[in-house]
This record gives C-alpha cells, structure tokens and sequence, in this order.
C-alpha cells in the first residue's frame, strides 16, 4: 500500500521494502532445501560407500558376505529382472484398463472406479507384502511348486502396486487428447477401436511411456514388499525361472543390515548398493520427466 | 466394415475383462484385510501395548507412534515445501538456480525409501548422535515428503489466475502482500489437499522408521524427540515376518487393517477438501 504521509510514511515504506528483501531470502534459502538434502545425502553415501567402490563391486560376480566377497552384478541384473518383470505385467494390465476408463466405459462406473484407484496411489506396501506373504506365497508354493516366495510373487506384489499409478496417469495422458482429433476420426467412419488405436496412443504415447517408466523406478526402488515375498537366499544369484528366489538391492540392503560389522567392507558394500540404486532411480527418474517435458512442447 | 466391428466388440470384452481383473485385485486384497483384520480389532487392541514375548497384545504405543511420527514429518516438510514452492512460482524467474532446484526436487522425488532410511541411521542417528529416535525417523520421513508438497504447491500456485495477482499488485500490494493474501489463500484448499496426501504417505512408510525410528515392538510412547517410536507398518512387519505363531499374524492383520482405514480417512477426507472448494470456486 503506497503510504503518502510524509516522512513518517517513507520510514516505513524502507522497512518494508526491507521486509520485502527478507522475506525473498528466506524464501530462497528455503527453495535450497532440496538440494542441499540431496547433496548430504549424495556426499555421505559416497563417502561411506567409497571404500568398496570399484570394479570388482561393480561387476563381479559373487555377492557372499560370509567369504568377503562383495560383487553386485547378479543383484543388478535380478534387480532389473524383478523390477522390468513387474512393469511387464503392469503394463500390461494398466493400459488397457486406461483405454478401458477414458473410452469405454460407461461414465457412471466410471465415476466409482476412477476415484477409488486414486486413493490406491498411496497405499501402503506393507499391506501389499503382507497380503503377498499370507495368500500369493501360499498359493504359488501349491500349485506351481517350489519355495512359494518368487520372483513370480515379487511381480505379482509389484504390479499391483504399480497399477494405479500406471492407470491415473495413462488415463490423464489419453484425456488429454484434444476432442477435435477424436471426433475426426470418429466422422471419418472409424470405429472406437480405430480412434483409440490410430488417434489416442499415437498421441498419448509418450505420456504412457513416462508413467510406465516412473513406476519402474519406483517398482525397483521399492523395499518392504519386495523384501517379504521374493526370498533374499543368502548368496546372490541370478534367477534362472519364475519359480526361483531372488536378492535385489533393496532386499540385501535392508535384511544385510541386520548383522553387519561396523565399519568393515560389507558395510562399505551396503552403502555402494544403496549409491548404485539411487543413481539407477534417478536416471529412469530424469528420462521419464525430460520425456514428459519434451511431449508437452511437441 | 464387419471385420472392424467384430473386432471393436472383440476389443471391447477383452478391456472389460482386463480391467475387472485389475480393479477387483485392490477389492479382493481389501476384502482379505478386512476379514481378517475386524476378528482382531477390540478395543483392548486398539489401547493396550503389544506383547512382544509372546505375540499378543494390541497396538496403542504404534497407533500414537505413527501419529507422532506423522506430525513431526509434516511440521518439518509443509513449510519447507510451501517456502520452496512460493519462491519457484511467485518470486524466482526461470533462470539457471530455478532449473537446477527442480532437477534436484525430481531428484529427491526418486530417492528409494531405503537409501533415505540407510542416510537417516548412518547419519542421522549415528553420525549426529541423534539416536534411532523419533526425531530422527521424522526427518528422514519429511525428505520422502518434503518434493511432494513442493510439487502439489506449486501447481496450486499456479493455478491462481493472473488476474488476482495483477489486481492486486495494481492496488499497491507488495509482492509478499500480493503472496500471502491473495495467492496463498486461494490455493490453501488444494496445498492442503496435497499436505493431507503427503501425510497419507508417510503414514504408511515402513523403511525408513525400521531403519532409524525403532523396533515397532515399543511397549511406551516416546516421552521426548530422541526416544525410539514405535508405528503401525514397522510393527505389522515385525509380526508378519518374525511371530511365526497365529497370534502374531492375527494382529498383523490387525494393523494391517488399522493402518489401512487410517490411510483411506486421510485420502478421503483430502478428495472431500478439493471437491467441497471445486464447487465453491465455480458457484
């Protein structure tokens, strides 16, 4: 508010446009929060982790605390395994159900179905772990054999953990179609079918792509329901079926951390894990927003 | 014509079927938690302290754990968030600085909850001496909600129309006046709305206190910041992987569905919040 009495006035016109300053500074010391947070912990992990960084972690092949050995290629390569697995199912449930929301579906099931998924983004995976533990573990150990706690069952848990993600945002991306492009096509003679498969994912399709990658981070950096029904052997291995356990990152993080000696190569070792995983997150992470951007501008 | 109608028909049976499957699995896993879980809720269970020696007992100690937990979660990230994401719509122009914090905010976002709770012992609780603590658990919680408020912030902010902040700065209003009065306070609804998603979240985070705020066994409410606390995911893990007795699965279950119900009350009562203002906003 312009204050026009005088000197009085001017006196406080100063303090407040010094309140003004202030307030910008706080406000910028605050907007530096996120990166300082994600420095410390950057900075820290590394320098926990940097005793055990090298090649032989990297890419050597055994992973067997017991006999020091500490290489993670296996856990990398079950870690994608599991995690690709789950998006697979994901996907391939997810996007249709999508179609299913924003096309075919009659508006009044609609009107339940859309908002009950939303309330599902955030379930808690503790109840998914658990749910996988009483009745998926149970029911693959009986009919398909073997140990029941799986790589099937880390899929199973996962995809629908993933699922409402993938579908709210898939949904959004097919809504976001402009209506002319869908009523030309639909003028033209096409079917439903033909729209959606010609006009809708063509256009929708890097959205689609950016949700299923945002889940796949998410699905690999995912802990406790993994942890609970994919078996974590001791000794890392490369899954060879469905059926067989599997260790990921998460799980050996988490479960190592139990007995491990402080300070000594295994904990180095952990703190390695837990830097390769944050760094395979955040790539899958940035490529899924740099798409998002670079679709919008399209 | 007719091949391409059989196959719309085709198509269609196959999305109904597809996304039955995919909508009744959340029912089904629902449906299990809540059998089993109200043969184990009473109200001896919701108010007595778990027993950690033979697996009996009931949840209060995690009830009010997570509650705590929570609450110190959300009074360290709403400000922070809300600061962050007043300077990136109101204050900041797209320059260099605001390019590099939203890289770093996206990055955050990403961070697997077990590389927070891992920093949060490490260095938190070890390094800092904090302690596996309440306070300690609170922190590492709020990194996990912290971008999301700023995200849900910011987009609140943003849907504020030009024209109010134009009005108001034309009336002489600071920027800081302009912020707080006008823009602040039409967005309140929604920033709350993503406060209340955010709280949901961090309520049903189970990695991170495991890892820095304590067994989930506490028999005690933590009577200061730096004594371990005890929630309702850590606690329903430790009975369903370590009990190995029916008793100890029944009240995982139980927690389960506690933990569940008190999840759905923050989600709806956020969905009641945003559409209750939709409708204001358009009468």
């Amino acid at each position: 508010m312009v204050n026009l009495e005088g000197k009085g006035g001017m006196k406080r016109e100063g303090q407040r446009s010094l309140l003004e300053k202030a307030i910008e500074i706080i406000l910028f010391v605050g907007a530096l929060s996120s990166i300082i947070i994600v420095f410390l912990i950057i900075a820290y992990m590394s320098l926990e982790a940097y005793p055990a960084l090298n090649l032989d972690f990297l890419l050597g092949w055994f992973w067997d605390p017991k006999k020091e050995m500490f290489g993670i290629f296996q856990i990398i390569v079950s870690t994608l395994y599991v995690g690709v697995g789950a998006i697979l199912i994901t996907t391939a449930i997810g996007v249709p159900t999508a179609i299913f929301l924003a096309e075919f579906c009659p508006r009044n099931v609609r009107n339940v179905i859309k908002p009950s998924i939303e309330l599902l983004v955030g379930i808690p995976t503790i109840v998914l772990g658990f749910f996988g533990l009483m009745v998926v573990i149970p029911f693959i150990r009986d009919n398909f054999g073997g140990w029941g706690t799986s790589v099937l069952a880390g899929w199973m848990i996962l995809a629908i953990m993933s699922l409402p993600h993938v579908i709210s945002i898939s949904e959004d991306a097919l809504r976001a179609v402009p209506n002319s492009y869908k009523e030309a096509a639909l003028a033209l003679g096409a079917t439903r079918w033909q729209t959606v498969k010609k006009v809708l994912l063509p256009y929708a399709k890097t959205g689609i792509l950016a949700s299923v990658l945002l889940a796949l981070g998410r699905v690999m950096g995912e802990t406790m329901a993994v942890t609970m029904v994919i078996g974590n052997p001791r000794v890392a291995w490369i899954p060879t079926s469905i059926l067989d356990r599997a260790k990921v990152l998460t799980s050996t993080i988490l479960l190592d951390w139990s007995y491990v000696e402080i300070p000594s190569m295994h904990y180095h070792s952990l703190f390695g894990i837990g830097l390769v995983l944050f760094f395979i997150v955040a790539l899958i992470d940035v490529t899924a927003t740099y798409m998002v951007k670079r679709g919008v501008i399209k | 014509m007719i091949g391409a109608q059989k196959e719309e028909l085709i198509i269609k049976i196959i999305l109904w079927i597809v996304s039955l499957i995919s909508v009744s699995s959340f029912f089904v896993i629902f449906l299990y938690m809540f059998i089993n879980g109200s043969r184990v809720i009473s109200l001896e269970f919701l108010t007595t302290a778990p027993n950690p020696i033979f697996w009996t007992g009931g949840i209060f100690p995690q009830i009010i754990g997570s509650l705590y937990l929570v609450a110190l979660c959300t009074v360290i990230a709403a400000p922070l968030g809300i600061l962050t994401a007043i300077y990136l719509s109101e204050y900041a122009v797209d320059n260099l600085i605001t390019k590099i914090a939203r890289f770093f905010i996206v990055t955050l976002a990403g961070i697997p909850t077990i590389v927070i709770g891992l920093f949060g012992l490490a260095f938190l609780a070890y390094r800092l001496n904090l302690g596996i603590s309440l306070f300690s658990a609170g922190v590492a919680l709020s990194f996990l909600t912290i971008p999301w408020t700023i995200t849900v912030s910011e987009e609140a902010m943003r849907a504020v129309p030009k024209e109010y902040r134009e009005a108001a700065l034309a009336l002489g209003a600071t920027r800081w006046q302009t912020t707080w009065h006008i823009v602040l306070k039409t967005a309140a609804p929604w920033i709350m709305t993503g406060i209340l998603l955010g709280i949901g979240k961090a309520l049903g985070e189970t990695t991170i206190p495991l890892m820095c705020g304590g067994s989930g066994l506490e028999t005690f409410i933590p009577r200061s910041l730096f004594e371990p606390v005890g929630s309702l995911p850590v606690y329903t893990f430790i009975f369903a992987t370590q009990g190995n007795v029916s008793s100890a699965y029944d009240r995982a279950f139980g927690g389960s569905l506690v933990l569940i119900l008190m999840f759905l009350l923050i989600s709806v009562s956020s969905l009641i919040i945003r559409n209750r203002y939709q409708k204001k906003m358009r009468t």
